[in-house]
């Protein structure tokens, strides 16, 4: 017989104390409780975190690769954006 | 070895896919591109790389059974903690893996399904028994050892998650290695019959760990896909070189004496091993070795058994997701 599927999460780690959590992977667990130790277990052996967070995979909603050009063109094309696009004579100095 | 997967055929259907899309994906590979998930593939790298992460993931799930044989036994309460946290964290690598094959579109469960099976193989070298505590330093520091050697590479493998993935499994590598060599080394320190327990353990793993590199690249025509896609890096036998040349000095540090009376010290300082036993790899492989039925029942009993642990979850789950409706709509 077939093994029954378990519910992917995604999982996030605050390494230290004034960073972001940030992706590490992922893993299977029926329920948010079983999650969060897993998450323990299996991404924080060596001390790696203060913090986790874990998220039902099927939460995130995600952009399409194939669609980058397009979704991020607007970014492309505004050069006026970058503090370099102006110009400071150097006497002025840093700014 | 782990890469065992990348020495098998894979059938080329290039010619059902669009040619556009497909020289498109070979570019990008070229510029050491990063292929992630949702990215357009060839179906023939999908399926070449679902075979060899859900191998190299079975790997590690199976290699915890030669060494979980000695945590009861293991001679002091500090080696039997380092022998738990290691065994630990080859589970831990074998859910990384599963992790990053899921990515290409096979549940875990399929592929843990395939390898219950037969249908999908693990390194050969854990076919082999661990007769003595010696055997434990020896996997440690052999067996470990040649895995670092084929996965430091694969950090850089073409595939995001694989190579992700070999990061964290390389930075724990190296404390397994260190403890397996430690070991040797007390050993090679204390009496006679501890230091000779240890050359019987060299000896027997000796050509078993050769072998895990895979076939000599003048026999296996296979890896040329792999190379050109950058999954593989280096041939078998530049690896295995590499190998040999780490390894030999270790051995003479410790007083051991590598099993092969042919091996010489060429003008560039490699050390040339004697031809290797290929029917022996061959017959382990096709399920010959002194351990494939022992392990695949352990594997299978282990399953069989925490079926009633995976339902009972899942139902509790179910459970508590009706309460919460319940309670959400009074």
């Amino acid at each position: 017989m077939a093994t029954p599927n378990t519910p992917l999460w995604e999982v996030f780690i605050r390494s230290r104390n004034g960073l972001a959590h940030k992706h590490v992977g992922s893993l299977h667990a029926s329920d948010a409780t079983m999650a969060l130790q897993a998450a323990r277990d299996i991404y924080t052996r060596r001390g790696e975190g203060l913090s986790i967070w874990v998220v039902p995979s099927t939460a995130i909603t995600a952009s399409d690769p194939a669609e980058k050009g397009m979704m991020f063109e607007p970014a492309e094309s505004k050069i006026y954006r970058h503090p370099t696009f102006y110009e400071v004579p150097e006497e002025v100095g840093h700014m | 070895m782990y890469t065992q997967a990348l020495n098998m055929a894979e059938t080329d259907d290039r010619g059902l896919e669009d040619a556009g899309k497909a020289a498109q994906f070979q570019a990008r590979i070229d510029a050491e591109e990063r292929i992630e998930p949702n990215d357009w593939m060839p179906a023939a790298y999908r399926r070449t790389l679902t075979r060899q992460i859900s191998q190299h993931a079975h790997s590690e799930i199976v290699g915890m059974l030669p060494e979980g044989n000695w945590i009861t036994r293991a001679p002091t309460l500090r080696r039997k903690a380092a022998l738990l946290a290691k065994v630990q964290d080859e589970c831990g690598h074998g859910l990384y893996l599963y992790a990053a094959a899921e990515t290409l579109g096979s549940s875990r469960e399929e592929l843990v399904d395939a390898m219950l099976a037969g249908k999908a193989k693990y390194s050969s070298i854990f076919n082999y028994p661990t007769l003595t505590w010696a055997d434990i330093g020896t996997i440690g520091w052999l067996v470990d050892g040649a895995a670092i050697m084929n996965q430091i590479p694969l950090c850089r493998c073409s595939y995001g998650p694989y190579a992700r993935a070999m990061i964290r499994v390389c930075k724990e590598e190296s404390f397994h290695q260190r403890q397996g060599y430690e070991i040797m080394l007390t050993l090679c320190r204390g009496s006679e019959e501890q230091k000779a327990m240890a050359q019987d353990a060299l000896n027997r793993w000796w050509w078993p760990v050769l072998m895990m590199f895979g076939p000599p690249d003048a026999t296996s025509q296979h890896s040329d896909t792999s190379t050109k896609w950058k999954i593989k890096r280096f041939s078998n036998d530049e690896l295995r070189q590499k190998f040999v040349d780490a390894t030999v000095p270790q051995a003479q540090y410790i007083g051991l004496t590598i099993p092969d009376p042919g091996m010489t010290q060429d003008a560039d300082g490699h050390w040339r091993y004697s031809e290797i036993d290929w029917t022996e790899f061959k017959q382990v492989l096709a399920g010959n070795g002194p351990c494939n039925r022992d392990r695949m029942a352990a594997r299978r009993k282990a399953h069989d058994e925490g079926a009633w642990v995976r339902e009972a979850a899942a139902a509790y789950a179910a459970k508590r997701a009706r309460r919460q409706t319940a309670q959400a709509a009074e």
